[in-house]
C-alpha cells in the first residue's frame, strides 16, 4: 500500500461501554416511548364516515392526509410551515435553555445507534470482548458474531423502513401486498433507501453523522450563552492543583488528595469509555459532544462508589462553573417562548378555522368574450368546486353584481358534491353590453348551500370582459 | 538513487539506465470499482436489450414486448421504447382508467351526460385533449374559429344546427359549406344595393332606397338570395346558409369594420366573391366514442342551440 497522506483521519472505531444510572433510564424510557410511537402508530384504526379507519394515513393518491380525526388538504399546506417554524423554534428554545438535550435524547441518529449498539453488546459483549474481537483475525467466532451483528442491524433497518412506508397507505393490506410482491414500485424503492441509510447511518458511521453531516451540530452553538445547561466538567474539583490522579498510595481518601494536591478525579477513564462519540468530556465544551449525560452516569457511579459527593461531571452552566447561579428566564428564552406561542397559536387557529368548503373561479380567456347573435356578450368560467366535509353538499349556483346579467350553468345550477370530491363546472354569464359601460366589470359567483347549516355561502370574485 | 521519503509517490520499483523511474498513481479504489460495475452492467444490458448493430440489422435482447395494434392485432417485438408506449396506453393503469370512463360516455345517451358532472368533467378534460388535436388547427384552441374561414363553436349560431344531434352529424359526415360567386350576376351597384339590404336585416341602417333596391334582387329572381337565406334571411340549416338577421358574422368582417362604407364593402366581397368551405368527414378517422366525445365537447363550448 502507498504511503501517502491521507486527507481526512482515519476513523478510530469507538466501542462504547455500557453503563446504568438515571439518564440511560431516562434515554431508554424515551426510546420505548418513541419506538413504540413510530413502529406501532400505522397499526392504530380510527373510524371515520368516509375515507380509511387508519388513525395516520398519508394519501397520496387521494391528496389527502388524515391524522386522526383532522383531514389535511393540499391547500393546507401553509399548516406545514406553521409545523416546521415551530420544530425549529422549540429547538432553539431547549437549546437555549438546556443545551444539545435534542441531540442526546431524541435525536432518531442517537436512539436508532443506541439500539444498534445494544444488539452489537447483545451479540458480542461488554467493551473488552468487543475490542478483543475486532483485533483477532478472521475465524468462525468472528465471521459468525460479526454476521450475526449485521444481520440483527438489517433487520432493525428494514423493519424501521418498511414502517415509514406503512404510513403511505392501508397497512394491514400494504403489508400483505408488500410480501406478495403486489405492493407499488415506490414501497419497494421508499423501504430499500430506509434499510439502506438506516443501517449505514446507526451502524456504520454513527459518530460521525454528528461530527461532520449534521447541520445542527454545527450551528448550534449560536444559541449557546453562558446560562446555557451543559456537560460539564467540574476542572476545579477534579484536578485540584496538581492534576488528576489515580487511586494509590497517599492517594486513597479525598484529604490525603487534597493534601498531595490532587483533585477527585480518579483517571478511571470510565467517562470516556461510555462516550458514543468517543470524547473526553474533561477536555470541556466540544462539538462531538451530544449531551447525552452517558458519562455523568458513568462518574456517578463511580463517586457513589468511592462515597463521595456526586456532581463531578454533570449538567451545569459556564455561569454556574464559575460560582454563579443559572437564569433560566433570560431574552433570548424568553423570546423563543414568545415566537413559540404565536406560531402555535396561528396553527391552531387556522386549523380550527380550516374552511368546509372551497369554491375558485377561472376564467376561460380563449376566446375572452364572444359575441351573441342576439348581439349580447357572453363570458365563459370555471368554477371549481371542492367539497372537503365528510358529506355530501347541495349547492345553489349564484352571479352576483352585474346588471341584467343572466348566468347560465348548464345543468348544474343545483348541484350536489360527494365528500372529500371537486367538480369543475362551466358557467356562461351574458349581457347586453350598454354604450360607455366599462370594459372589465367585476362580480362575484356564489354558492349558497341549501338545506346545510354547517356552511356559509361562498363567494369568489369573477371579471366581465365586453369588446 | 536516492532513497525515496515516505511522503513522496511511490514509483513501482523498477529503475532504468541506473536513475529512470516509473511514479505509481493508481486510480482511486471507489473508480475502478465503479468502472467495474459499470461493465457488469453492460454485459447484462447487452444480453436483455437491443444493443450491437449487426450487418444491417442488431442484436435484438432477450426482453420482448406484447401490445395490440390500431387493427386489434397482438404483436409480439423486442424491447422498445415505441412498443413500450403502445404497452402502456393499453393495458398501463392510466390507460385502463381512461377507458373505463370512456366506456361510460359511449354507452350513456347525450342526456345523462350531460346531466352528470362527473361525465361532463372527464368530457371536459379528454375532451380538450381530443380538439386540439384534430379540430385546433382550423377552429381554434379555444373553439373560436377565424372570421372568414373557420366558424366560431363558442357562439350560439349554427350554421348546421345546434342540436346535438346535428353537431354529430357534422363532426361524423363533415360538411360542405357553398355559397355562389355573383360576380357574373350582379353589377357593382347591384352588389352594393344588396350589402345595403343585408346590412339593414341586422339593424344596421343605410341609404333606403338602396335598401329597397337591394330587397328586390335579394327576394325577387334577379337575385334570388332568398332560396338559401329565405325571405326572412334567417338561413337554413339543411343548407348551412347563414342567418343574416342575427348579429353575428363569420365571412364578411362586419363588426371589425369602421365605416359604413367599409361594412358594406365586406359584404360585397362575399357576394362577388362567393364562400366555399368544408368540414371534413371524421367518422373515417376517429373512433365513434371520440366523436361522440367530441360532440359533447363542442356542444358544451357555447351551450349548443
Amino acid at each position: 500500500m502507498s504511503e501517502t497522506e491521507h486527507l481526512y483521519q482515519e476513523r478510530i472505531p469507538i466501542f462504547p461501554r455500557s453503563v446504568k444510572g438515571r439518564f440511560r433510564s431516562l434515554k431508554w424510557g424515551v426510546l420505548f416511548l418513541a419506538y413504540g410511537v413510530y413502529f406501532l402508530l400505522p397499526w392504530l384504526r380510527w373510524e371515520r364516515p368516509v375515507g380509511p379507519n387508519q388513525a395516520i394515513i398519508f394519501d397520496l393518491e387521494g391528496r389527502l392526509f388524515h391524522v386522526f380525526g383532522l383531514t389535511v388538504h393540499p391547500q393546507d399546506i401553509f399548516w406545514l410551515a406553521g409545523f416546521l417554524m415551530l420544530a425549529a423554534l422549540l429547538l432553539f428554545f431547549v437549546t437555549t435553555v438546556a443545551g444539545r438535550i435534542f441531540c442526546g435524547y431524541f435525536c432518531f441518529q442517537t436512539l436508532w445507534t443506541d439500539v444498534y449498539i445494544l444488539i452489537e453488546r447483545l451479540v458480542q459483549g461488554e467493551r473488552p470482548a468487543r475490542i478483543r474481537l475486532s483485533k483477532q483475525p478472521w475465524n468462525a467466532e468472528k465471521l459468525r458474531k460479526l454476521g450475526l451483528t449485521h444481520l440483527l442491524w438489517l433487520l432493525v433497518a428494514f423493519v424501521t423502513g418498511l414502517t415509514f412506508v406503512l404510513y403511505w397507505g392501508n397497512a394491514p393490506e400494504l403489508i400483505v401486498a408488500f410480501f406478495s410482491g403486489q405492493a407499488p414500485f415506490p414501497a419497494y424503492a421508499t423501504t430499500f433507501f430506509l434499510t439502506a441509510t438506516t443501517y449505514v447511518m446507526a451502524g456504520l458511521a454513527r459518530e460521525q453523522v454528528c461530527i461532520y453531516m449534521c447541520p445542527y451540530g454545527r450551528f448550534q452553538t449560536v444559541m449557546f450563552d453562558k446560562d446555557t445547561l451543559i456537560i460539564s466538567y467540574d476542572k476545579e474539583r477534579g484536578e485540584g492543583s496538581e492534576g488528576r490522579h489515580k487511586i494509590a498510595k497517599g492517594f486513597k481518601t479525598q484529604d490525603e488528595r487534597k493534601a498531595n494536591g490532587a483533585g477527585d478525579c480518579i483517571d478511571c477513564g470510565y467517562c470516556v469509555q461510555v462516550c458514543p462519540t468517543g470524547i473526553d468530556i474533561r477536555n470541556g465544551l466540544q462539538v462531538g459532544c451530544i449531551q447525552c449525560a452517558l458519562c455523568v452516569d458513568a462518574c456517578d457511579n463511580i463517586m457513589d462508589g468511592l462515597g463521595w459527593e456526586r456532581g463531578l461531571v454533570g449538567y451545569k452552566s459556564e455561569r454556574e462553573l464559575e460560582g454563579g447561579k443559572t437564569h433560566f428566564f433570560k431574552w433570548k428564552s424568553i423570546g423563543y417562548g414568545v415566537a413559540i406561542g404565536i406560531v402555535l397559536a396561528l396553527t391552531v387557529w387556522s386549523m380550527l378555522n380550516q374552511s368546509t368548503f372551497d369554491l375558485h373561479v377561472r376564467k376561460i380567456r380563449q376566446p375572452l368574450y364572444v359575441t351573441l347573435s342576439s348581439g349580447e356578450i357572453q363570458n365563459s368560467y370555471e368554477l371549481k368546486l371542492n367539497n372537503k366535509t365528510n358529506h355530501d353538499v347541495t349547492m345553489r349556483l349564484e352571479a352576483h353584481g352585474l346588471n341584467d346579467a343572466v348566468a347560465d350553468f348548464g345543468r348544474f345550477e343545483e348541484i350536489v358534491i360527494k365528500p372529500e370530491k371537486t367538480l369543475r363546472i362551466v358557467a356562461r354569464v351574458k349581457m347586453t353590453p350598454a354604450p360607455g359601460m366599462p370594459k372589465q366589470q367585476d362580480f362575484t359567483f356564489r354558492a349558497v348551500p341549501v338545506g346545510q347549516d354547517d356552511i356559509q355561502p361562498i363567494d369568489s370574485p369573477a371579471r366581465f370582459f365586453i369588446p | 538513487m536516492t532513497e525515496t521519503s515516505k511522503q513522496a509517490v511511490q514509483t513501482t520499483g523498477h529503475a532504468w539506465d541506473g536513475d529512470l523511474q516509473e511514479y505509481n498513481n493508481p486510480l482511486p479504489k471507489w473508480w475502478v470499482w465503479t468502472f467495474y460495475a459499470t461493465c457488469v452492467f453492460a454485459l447484462v444490458y447487452w444480453v436483455l436489450y437491443p444493443a450491437w448493430p449487426v450487418g444491417k440489422g442488431f442484436t435484438t435482447g432477450l426482453k420482448e414486448i406484447t401490445y395490440k395494434t390500431s387493427g386489434g392485432q397482438e404483436v409480439t417485438t423486442h424491447w422498445n421504447t415505441r412498443a413500450l408506449l403502445a404497452e402502456d396506453i393499453q393495458t398501463g393503469a392510466e390507460g385502463v382508467k381512461q377507458r373505463e370512463y370512456l366506456e361510460k360516455i359511449t354507452s350513456s345517451s347525450y342526456e345523462e351526460i350531460l346531466s352528470d358532472p362527473d361525465k361532463m368533467a372527464f368530457v371536459r378534460s379528454m375532451g380538450k385533449v381530443m380538439f386540439a388535436d384534430n379540430c385546433a388547427a382550423c377552429h381554434g384552441s379555444g373553439g373560436n374559429g377565424v372570421m372568414g374561414l373557420y366558424p366560431n363553436l363558442v357562439d350560439d349560431a349554427w350554421l348546421w344546427g345546434g342540436d346535438i344531434n346535428d353537431v354529430y352529424t357534422t363532426i361524423s359526415q363533415g360538411r360542405n359549406g357553398y355559397m355562389p360567386s355573383f360576380a357574373e350576376t350582379f353589377n357593382d351597384e347591384q352588389a352594393s344595393d344588396v350589402a345595403a339590404y343585408v346590412l339593414s336585416l341586422s339593424g344596421i341602417e343605410g341609404d333606403e332606397t338602396s335598401i329597397k333596391r337591394g330587397d328586390v334582387i335579394f327576394n325577387g329572381q334577379e337575385g334570388g338570395c332568398y332560396y338559401c337565406h329565405t325571405h326572412q334571411g334567417t338561413g337554413m340549416k339543411s343548407v348551412g346558409s347563414a342567418n343574416l338577421t342575427d348579429k353575428i358574422w363569420t365571412i364578411a368582417n362586419v363588426p371589425g369594420a369602421e365605416t359604413y362604407k367599409d361594412k358594406q364593402a365586406a359584404i360585397k366581397s362575399v357576394i362577388m366573391n362567393g364562400v366555399s368551405r368544408q368540414m371534413p368527414v371524421w367518422h373515417d378517422r376517429l373512433p365513434d366514442s371520440t366523436i361522440k366525445l367530441l360532440t359533447v365537447y363542442v356542444y358544451s363550448l357555447g351551450g349548443g342551440e
